[in-house]
Parts: C-alpha cells; sequence; structure tokens
C-alpha cells in the first residue's frame, strides 16, 4: 500500500462520517508531506545515516561528527557571533569580485558578441586566459597585489569574469536571426534592434553565467581564504581542521553550502521575474 | 471597400543567381512583371525555381544581380515601411505578449506605445485573438501564433502584403481556415498582396492571377488568371479546372 492507498481510505471514512472540511485537510496534509518525502527523502536518509554511524561508533566521531554537533557548533558560532565577522568579510570580498565581473563581463560580452571584429580581436587572448586556472595565476596575483585584499578579490574577479562573459557573448550570439531579420523588415535601426531583440533574448544565457558566475565566485573565495587570511569562512574551515576544532569546520563547511544555495536562489528567483516569457527556468 | 491607394509593382529584366559550389546558379533570369494595385498575386513553382528569392528581392531583404523594382514608380533599395513581411514561421519575440508582437512594427517605427496597442488591439481582433492579447507565444498553438503574425504586418497598414508560404507550417485543417481568413483580410485591407505557395489549391483560392516561375534554363514564366467569383468553392468544377491546368504546367497530370 503507498502513501496515496491510505490517503484515500482516510479520505473516504472520513466523508462517510459526514467531516467534509476535515478529510480535504487531512488529504491536503498527505499530499504535502508525500511531496516533500519524494523531494527530500534521500538527503534526510543521508543525514540520518551519518548521524547514526557517528554516534554509534562506526566511524571515527572524532572526524565524522555526529549532525548534533555540528549543528550545536554552528549555532554557537552564530548566535555568540564568532561566525559572523567571518560570514561579513567573506560576502564582502565575494560580492565585490562578482559586482565587478558583473561590470566589466556583460558589458564586454554585449560588445563582443554584436561587433564581429572586436571578437575577433579579443578571442585568442581571451582563450588564452580562460585555459589558464585562477588558482595557478593566485602566486602572480599575490606578488602584483600583495597577500591582502586586493589580491583574494582580483583572483575571485578573474575566474567568474569567463563564465559571465562566454555566455553573455554565446547569449548575443544565439539570438535567432530570423527575429533580427523580421525587426529589420519593420525598419528598425541597429541600436532598436539591439534593445528590443538582441538584449532580451540574450538575458537567459546571460543568467546561466551568472549563476555559474556565482559558483565560482565562492568556489574561488574559499580557495583564496585558505592562503593567507585570517578571517573569513575559508579560513574557518582550515583554521578549525589545524585546531582539530571538527564540528566547527563542519559548520564552516555548512555555511558555505548555504551561501551557495542562497545565492542560486536569489538568481533563479531574479531570472523568473525576468524571464516570464521562457518556461524553462529552472 | 476603397479605392486602390498604391501598391503597384514593376519589375524588369530582374535576375538573381547564387553561388553554389563554385558555380553561379541562375534562379532568377530576366523577369518582368507589373503587380496590379490592390490585386493578390501567388507565385508558384518547383523548389529552386527563385520563388521566394523574389520575394525577398520584394521585400528589400535581398538584392538583386541585375534589373530592378519599383514600387508606385519609386526603386525599390532596401526595406520600406509601405511593404510588410508574413513569413512561414510566425517570428513572433517571445518575450513579448501577443499585444506586444503585434505592436511591435508600429512601435519600431516610432508610433507612441499607447497608439501603437489601440491599432494592435484592431487587428488583434480581427484575426480572431482578441482574448488571447496578455498571452504569451509559447502558449499559442501554430495557427494562432501565425495570425499573431499576420495581424502584426497588418498593423502597419502595408500597401503592398509579401507573403513567403506563410501557411506552410501548418496542418490540413488550419491550413483551409486560414486560407479562407486570408482571403477575407484581403479583400477587407485593400492591399495589394503577393504569396508564395507551394500549394496550387491555395494558389488557386487566393490568386487574382499565379505566376509561375520556370525550373529549367530557358523557360519562361507564365501568368495565369483565375477568373472565378469570390469567395471561391473548392469543389466547383471551373476551381478544379484551374487546378488540372496548374498541374499540367508542373508536368503532373
Amino acid at each position: 500500500m503507498t502513501l496515496q492507498h491510505i490517503e484515500r481510505s482516510v479520505g473516504i471514512g472520513g466523508h462517510n462520517s459526514g467531516n467534509g472540511f476535515g478529510t480535504e485537510a487531512l488529504r491536503l496534509a498527505g499530499r504535502t508531506s508525500t511531496r516533500i518525502l519524494s523531494r527530500y527523502g534521500v538527503l534526510l536518509g543521508f543525514l540520518a545515516l551519518w548521524q547514526i554511524a557517528a554516534s554509534s561508533g562506526w566511524v571515527n566521531a572524532a572526524v565524522l561528527p555526529p549532525i548534533d554537533a555540528i549543528v550545536a557548533a554552528l549555532w554557537k558560532g552564530l548566535a555568540g557571533g564568532s561566525l559572523l565577522g567571518d560570514i561579513a568579510i567573506s560576502l564582502q570580498r565575494a560580492s565585490l569580485a562578482f559586482a565587478a565581473a558583473v561590470l566589466v563581463a556583460i558589458p564586454l560580452g554585449l560588445v563582443m558578441g554584436q561587433v564581429r571584429a572586436v571578437e575577433t580581436a579579443l578571442d585568442p587572448i581571451l582563450q588564452l586566459f580562460r585555459q589558464t586556472s585562477a588558482l595557478a595565476l593566485y602566486p602572480v596575483f599575490i606578488l602584483l597585489l600583495g597577500l591582502g585584499e586586493a589580491s583574494k578579490v582580483f583572483v575571485i574577479f578573474w575566474a567568474t569574469l569567463f563564465p559571465l562573459l562566454l555566455n553573455t557573448i554565446s547569449g548575443v550570439k544565439e539570438v535567432d536571426p530570423k527575429l533580427l531579420e523580421m525587426a529589420r523588415v519593420y525598419g528598425a535601426r541597429r541600436l532598436t534592434i539591439f534593445r528590443r531583440v538582441v538584449l532580451p533574448g540574450a538575458v537567459p544565457s546571460i543568467f546561466v553565467g551568472l549563476r555559474l558566475g556565482a559558483t565560482t565566485a565562492l568556489l574561488l573565495l574559499i580557495a583564496s581564504e585558505m592562503i593567507g587570511a585570517n578571517k573569513g569562512i575559508g579560513f574557518q574551515v582550515m583554521n578549525a581542521q589545524y585546531n582539530f576544532q571538527i564540528p566547527l569546520m563542519f559548520a564552516a563547511i555548512v555555511i558555505l553550502a548555504a551561501l551557495g544555495l542562497i545565492a542560486n536562489q536569489a538568481l533563479v528567483s531574479l531570472q523568473r521575474r525576468l524571464c516570464r516569457w521562457s518556461n524553462t527556468v529552472g | 471597400m476603397t479605392t486602390a491607394r498604391g501598391g503597384e509593382v514593376t519589375i524588369r529584366d530582374l535576375s538573381k543567381s547564387f553561388a553554389l559550389g563554385g558555380r553561379q546558379l541562375a534562379v532568377l533570369r530576366s523577369l518582368n512583371l507589373d503587380i496590379r494595385s490592390g490585386e493578390c498575386l501567388v507565385i508558384v513553382g518547383a523548389s529552386g525555381s527563385g520563388k521566394t528569392t523574389l520575394l525577398r528581392i520584394l521585400a528589400g531583404l535581398e538584392r538583386a544581380d541585375g534589373g530592378a523594382v519599383a514600387i508606385d514608380g519609386k526603386r525599390v533599395e532596401g526595406v520600406g515601411e509601405e511593404r510588410a513581411v508574413i513569413f512561414q514561421e510566425p517570428r513572433l519575440l517571445p518575450w513579448l505578449t501577443v499585444l506586444g508582437n503585434v505592436a511591435f512594427g508600429l512601435e519600431v517605427r516610432g508610433v507612441s506605445e499607447a497608439e501603437a496597442e489601440e491599432r494592435a488591439r484592431f487587428y488583434i481582433a480581427l484575426v480572431g485573438l482578441a482574448e488571447f492579447s496578455d498571452a504569451y507565444p509559447r502558449q499559442l498553438s501554430g495557427g494562432m501564433a501565425q495570425r499573431v503574425g499576420i495581424a502584426r504586418a497588418l498593423t502597419v497598414q502595408p500597401e503592398i502584403l509579401l507573403l513567403d508560404e506563410p501557411l506552410g507550417a501548418l496542418d490540413a485543417m488550419t491550413k483551409i481556415s486560414m486560407q479562407e481568413e486570408l482571403a477575407r483580410i484581403w479583400s477587407e485591407e485593400n492591399v495589394t498582396m503577393v504569396v508564395v505557395t507551394h500549394d496550387l489549391e491555395e494558389a488557386i483560392y487566393l490568386a487574382d492571377r499565379v505566376l509561375i516561375l520556370p525550373k529549367e534554363k530557358g523557360g519562361a514564366a507564365r501568368l495565369i488568371d483565375v477568373d472565378l467569383p469570390r469567395p471561391r468553392e473548392r469543389s466547383e468544377s471551373r476551381f478544379v479546372r484551374y487546378r488540372e491546368e496548374l498541374l499540367r504546367e508542373f508536368g503532373l497530370h
């Protein structure tokens, strides 16, 4: 018997007793819980397995502490305020770099996608830069900019630039030429075509770039904070590990995951707002 | 119906060829044709006979290699406000509603948004989509989307409407009802209509005259007057005879 069967028989019983409203609510609750279970069941199972494995001694609890210890460390760090400073500085680094990348990559990508000469001229050097790992260049940035904020923000900016730039360019170039021709038939000039056809047509692809860029920014944030930082979430992960404060280390990792989820969710809802015409927002 | 207001097309010695694998492939060879103001001319021809190329030259989307096209005595050099094109695909902007898409042509031409929308609403009603004004293209069927494309073209009130296989992508049932709709719109809007199609029945249903483009070198273009009362009846014997005549032209009967 599946959950739905149980739900139905409960519903029929309720109907016979004449309590229509109550059964409706019950059915709704049943459906909601089915939905939650089918979506988050595996995740909950994973967490339960972890908790059991860690608390019953199947795995070394010093390396994989039980969930409740991690939650306690997380709560202490957040409520006690000791992790808040790290979150603030990390957010500052990542968002500064991300904003700079957006401001450079999107206008540049729009121009490169529209003007063949600019793309031809810039493509080789961009390909070279893109294929060179930002982490490999980090020591170079440190030499040039010092071990402070500038080199950290710059390496994040650098790595975030490329997914944004490439997706903006392809968004512009993949706008259906038939739509461009249609606009031309109605006498639209180049600027009008850009504003009314190219730009809105490129928005979904630009959002792909933004979401990839946000992921990249967080990735590089942690990497940069693991070298020569004394504050930040990435620093806390490394530092807690050095000092064998394993629950704290996991708490910092959880915060990172949460930041990633929040950033992605914010971009998805922004995209939903801007692209109501498309039902492909995932 | 008011009197014709222009939309007379003169085609002189028009030729066009394409480079294909190092060879020049002529698709139009010194074509001469006068399209009358307010008439419905349908162009048919085997694939490769240059019917779409001819339409694109009339639209100003392609340049001829030789010869000239003039509209009301003025030489065609590119796209122009007196012409509108309906393509085989609706070519709607997916981020605009039906209303936004139909108003697009006017807005691009500098008409204020309020006036453009008012005129757009009139033509949306004309093609029977009034209750879908706020729908997005992805919510429309193929036939509905094509109606939106037709409404957009009508909204700019062209003297000449150029249609490139406008119903080619539709299913048989939708196609027949859209042919009736096109015939109705043409008679109401007093516009010169040039239609490219490969559907001979559609040609006879719509045309005052049918232009048959030759496929082979040295062949001559032929014009057939379709002298039938409107609205036309597909099963009528004279309709069927015209159809047989066209089939013979293509060596199929």
